[in-house]
């Protein structure tokens, strides 16, 4: 099946540019490294048939997300990446720690192979993520609670980015 | 040998793993953001994928609701390191050691 060779392609593209993420020394360049990743996560939904979530992945992430993190970068980061090299104990004690988180994830992922998992019954018909109206009947019955908490939580998160990046000269004797 | 929900959980799980690795390893505190923003999407690949499998749509409409909570994270995190970096001028998470001793 020629999807199976998209999905690996993607999935290269994904995981090569999440280790670019970690492993550059410049910060723009870990930056658009993961611009690319998340590309290739939107190309992972689309082999999903999750299209709406693929280009929403595209808009908010890579559109606003990375472009937002590019502009702080721009703005704070004068100096690079990390200024000093890693200590030797760092590296080894994350090392460990992503052996240790590796072989617990795999365990539950190569386990669910042995068993029978109900949920692999052949994909076939129209594909369920694909049409817009199951979102719209979703989102407008069940979750619809979920939706108007999001709506203020975004009102809210407004109002503290607002709040953060505003000097109050009155309260300097706080501190 | 066709791609199952094993392959992406697969792929998700590593992408989270990397993540967690870069959280852990890097001492820039916008790089840590970054690998923070890729465990966040390495879940919505595993809920994409159970949604699929499953034929069902909640796994979708996590993920919207993820993307929503993500962008106004974001935004309040960024707004932090900035709020941060003037007031103490670095964003190396060594030198923010206020609370140590």
């Amino acid at each position: 099946m020629s999807s199976d060779i998209f999905f690996y392609l993607f999935a290269a593209l994904t995981a090569g540019s999440a280790l670019a993420v970690v492993f550059t020394k410049n910060t723009v360049a870990s930056a658009l490294s993961l611009l690319v990743s998340l590309v290739g996560v939107a190309a992972i939904f689309v082999l999903l048939d999750a299209f709406l979530l693929a280009a929403l992945m595209v808009f908010v992430y890579a559109g606003a997300v990375v472009a937002l993190f590019l502009f702080i970068v721009m703005l704070l980061d004068s100096y690079g990446g990390d200024r000093k090299p890693f200590k030797k104990a760092t590296i080894v004690a994350s090392a460990f720690a992503f052996v240790i988180l590796a072989l617990g994830l795999m365990s539950f992922v190569s386990r669910g192979s042995q068993e029978t998992i109900a949920s692999e019954v052949p994909v076939s018909g129209v594909p369920i993520g694909a049409s817009l109206r199951a979102y719209g009947e979703q989102l407008f019955t069940t979750y619809l609670l979920p939706v108007q908490i999001v709506g203020f939580l975004l009102l809210i998160a407004m109002l503290g980015v607002i709040v953060l990046s505003k000097k109050f000269d009155g309260l300097e004797d706080v501190k | 040998m066709t791609v199952g929900l094993n392959e992406y959980l697969f792929l998700s799980a590593l992408l989270f793993v990397i993540g967690f690795f870069g959280v852990l390893l890097r001492k820039n505190t916008l790089v840590i953001y970054m690998c923070l923003e890729l465990m966040l999407v390495a879940s919505t690949v595993a809920l994409v994928a159970f949604s699929h499998f499953n034929r069902t749509m909640d796994g979708n409409v996590f993920v919207f609701f993820i993307l929503t909570v993500a962008a106004a994270e974001v935004a309040v995190g960024l707004a932090i390191i900035v709020a941060l970096f003037r007031r103490r001028q670095t964003i190396q998470v060594e030198e923010l050691n206020a609370l140590k001793n």
